[in-house]
């Protein structure tokens, strides 16, 4: 189905990446946000709490973010479309609830606008150290999808693309953003709402009789209901049955878990997406994604000036990891470069589907600016040698 | 020679009934307890789960007001009103 | 009238509410919680509402458990959490009425910052507190409520924390229905939660029930029976009483009654004027109701 209008605000405009990140989820058909206020994230459901009630929705500033986290799903199950946003200590306090929400498999979105961490940290300069928080944050096996836009016009598309993923998948999914994205104002060009794709929600046209909250069909994805329209029906975050009851036991617990986390796993080929450049010819290809994807451009112009064949890989879906792509490249590259604002996190993902074939070498960096060029050159230096 | 009658009142008898989910009861005593005209007394037999139900001690001491129902947490007993005829009673108005 | 014949295979008043398939429940023999759910069946028959539009939303905890067992649109949501997931779900379909039902320390100890942030917006939720003194699920822990003195795992020595006093906490937060009751008070439980059912606003009914198992044992205060009979003697009703004055001590008197009813604006009611007033013409509404 296609966009919603009057939620469109077509044309080209100059917004920052929290700017543009809330009209995409306005694009998208959005219309309820609970959120708290944290740097550098705010600006995003300040302009959804402007621009919502004239196209039709609610914002709720909740008294925390676990409250936020929750009145999202609770939203959700009453038909609307919703999502949250957050900085690190609130994605820590959201955790309980991303959990929640991949158990009773319900649709919505949580933005992560990263800032320097571990603790309070740096709340108004860029980090990218909760990637693998987002993937593994709360206890328990599941799975997520991850996105992670490097600019704001990304900000914008991606969201959509977020939620998209969200209502196919019956998924939450994180968007992973870092206070540079979100801060840095570009040109972001959005389109009229009948070029804008919505997937629609996957409500179920089974009469109550006969439908099972999490009977899944087969692409593995259980139709949905909302309240109110005489499904009787009851969720728990409990592992539960085909018919949402509690199930305590192993066999329960086997059959539904698996079910999630194969949910994602079997349709990671139709989930990646990346971005590369000058990977064909590449002996040394760098790993980078959001705001320092940008920065290794740069790096990467240099080291071809000094006639080094570096490419780059942008994962846009960071979770689930492009494993095929990497394992591929793995056979034509001596080395990986993986840059990325912290101390190591995807760079795991790399040297695992490296496989021991190449080294992979780790450029990190504590967040709170961006990385020196010249730090990743050096490294696509010692990568070449 | 009785006096002849001066009024007269129709009179409803009710009586009550109660249903009793035998393997449902958990014999707390509430219904037991709780019984306006104290019908109901746990038995000696016990359900499967080792526990005695409740019975009526008096079936036509029974208003099926429904309290038993109300109170019972394991939802094992509940009350019904069941009408009676409807009596005509001729009262002398002196009594009225 | 003429006799009736007898009513042909009656049923269990709270039967049709049930999920029978799912019947026994895990409550222990004695135990108030389901006493509170048979009055909740004849308050929703009474209240004549419409039930595939009722939603009922529970934490975790014995009294959480409610929800699994009611044959509504139920969620069974994390611990401490149900009333801003109920608040999500009442903003998104303003037409359904949304029951919040759970326990004294999933709504008050964890939940607490959530119950106080509900009743000062005022958002139309209809919170069912079942009060047992104790965190039942988890094997009798102390809870914001138990009273001083009280003996639990976590408190063996007795109890020496003040309890909430919940009535008073939910009118001071802005509840604009305030009732206590014990689960003696069958009757009474079951009109306030007509009276909720029909109110607007955040409305709060607490009901003290007993915890034959953890509270009542631990504290060698005999059995459910027993519990009752304390209930039915040391209550009191005082429909006039300020909620200041209606704390609890060990075995205390209680005092019962309807505390708190007054009007004001619910959260949406407030929201939908305020963005009219200032949007004007460029007012959207606020996208919710199937």
């Amino acid at each position: 189905m296609k966009a919603n209008p009057r939620a469109v605000l077509a044309g080209a405009h100059f917004l920052d990446g929290d700017q543009a990140c809330s009209e995409g989820a306005l694009a998208a058909g959005a219309n309820f946000a609970a959120g708290y206020p944290i740097t550098p994230s705010t600006e995003v459901v300040e302009r959804f709490a402007a621009r919502i009630p004239t196209v039709g929705g609610i914002f709720i500033q909740m008294e925390d973010e676990l409250a936020s986290s929750i009145a999202i799903l609770g939203a959700a199950w009453g038909g609307a479309k919703s999502f949250t946003v957050t900085s690190g200590p609130g994605f820590s306090l959201m955790m309980e609830h991303i959990g929640l929400a991949a158990m009773t498999e319900t649709p919505c979105v949580i933005v992560d606008v990263q800032r320097g961490g571990p603790s309070t940290g740096l709340p108004t300069l860029p980090g990218q150290a909760d990637m693998m928080q987002a993937r593994w944050g709360s206890h328990g096996d599941y799975e997520i999808i991850a996105l992670c836009p490097n600019s704001p016009q990304e900000c914008f598309d991606l969201m959509i693309d977020a939620f998209n993923l969200s209502e196919k998948y019956r998924v939450p999914v994180m968007f992973m953003m870092d206070e540079c994205v979100g801060h840095m104002t570009e040109k972001v060009v959005i389109p009229p709402a009948d070029r804008i794709e919505i997937f629609p929600r996957r409500y179920t046209s089974l009469p109550p009789s006969e439908y099972r909250p999490f009977q899944p069909g087969p692409d593995g994805i259980p139709e949905l209901v909302k309240a109110g329209d005489g499904y009787r029906f009851h969720i728990t975050g409990l592992t539960h049955d085909e018919r949402g009851y509690p199930a305590m036991n192993w066999r329960a617990q086997e059959k539904l878990v698996r079910r999630l986390v194969e949910k994602i796993r079997r349709h990671s080929d139709e989930i990646v997406l990346y971005d590369e450049r000058d990977v064909e010819d590449a002996e040394v290809i760098v790993v980078a994604y959001g705001i320092t994807s940008r920065v290794a451009l740069r790096a990467l112009q240099m080291a071809r000036g000094e006639g080094i064949r570096a490419g780059l890989h942008r994962p846009i879906v960071v979770w689930p990891f492009p494993e095929k792509r990497l394992r591929a490249l793995a056979e034509k590259v001596k080395a990986f470069v993986v840059v990325e604002m912290n101390y190591g996190q995807m760079m795991y993902e790399v040297e695992r589907y490296a496989a021991g074939k190449v080294p992979t070498l780790l450029v990190p960096h504590g967040g709170g600016t961006v990385h020196d060029p010249a730090d990743i050159l050096k490294a696509i230096r010692e990568a070449a040698r | 020679m009785p006096e002849p009658p001066t009024s007269t009142q129709k009179s409803r008898k009710f009586r009550g009934v109660v249903h009793i989910d035998w393997n449902r009861c958990k014999g707390c005593g509430f219904c037991v307890e709780f019984c306006p005209p104290k019908v109901l007394a746990l038995s000696d037999a016990y359900n499967a789960h080792g526990y005695h139900p409740p019975y009526l001690t008096n079936e036509r001491g029974c208003t099926g007001c429904d309290l038993c129902g109300l109170y019972c947490p394991d939802f094992a007993i509940f009350g019904v009103r069941v009408p009676a005829e409807t009596a005509e009673v001729e009262v002398p108005a002196s009594e009225g | 009238m003429s006799a009736s014949p007898l009513v042909e295979s009656p049923v269990n008043p709270v039967e049709p509410f049930l999920r029978t398939e799912r019947m026994p429940h895990i409550w222990c023999p004695g135990c108030g919680i389901g006493t509170t759910v048979n009055c909740f069946a004849r308050a929703l028959v009474e209240s004549k509402l419409n039930l595939d539009k009722v939603a009922i939303v529970s934490g975790i905890g014995c009294t959480g458990r409610v929800a699994g067992y009611l044959k509504l649109d139920s969620f069974h949501t994390t611990h401490g959490r149900a009333i801003p997931f109920a608040t999500g779900l009442k903003l998104a379909n303003p037409n359904l009425t949304v029951v919040v039902y759970s326990g004294d320390g999933d709504l008050i100890a964890i939940g607490g910052n959530h119950f106080i942030h509900a009743a000062r917006r005022n958002v139309d939720l209809k919170v069912i507190c079942v009060n047992n003194f104790i965190y039942g699920m988890t094997g009798g822990q102390v809870a914001p409520t138990t009273p001083v003195g009280a003996v639990a795992t976590t408190s063996p020595y007795g109890c020496f924390e003040r309890p909430f006093n919940l009535p008073y906490l939910a009118e001071s937060s802005g509840a604009v229905y305030v009732a206590r009751w014990t689960v003696f008070h069958v009757r009474h439980i079951a009109r306030s939660m007509v009276e909720a059912f029909h109110k607007k606003g955040f409305c709060f009914i607490e009901i003290i029930t007993p915890c034959p198992t953890l509270y009542l044992r631990r504290n060698r205060l005999g059995d459910s029976l027993e519990a009752m009979r304390y209930y039915k003697q040391k209550s009191v009703i005082k429909n006039s009483a300020s909620t200041k004055d209606v704390d609890l001590g060990f075995q205390s008197e209680i005092v019962v009654g309807k505390f708190v009813d007054i009007e004001r604006p619910t959260l949406l009611e407030s929201m939908d004027q305020q963005l009219r007033q200032t949007l004007k013409d460029r007012y959207a509404g606020l996208g919710g109701g199937a």
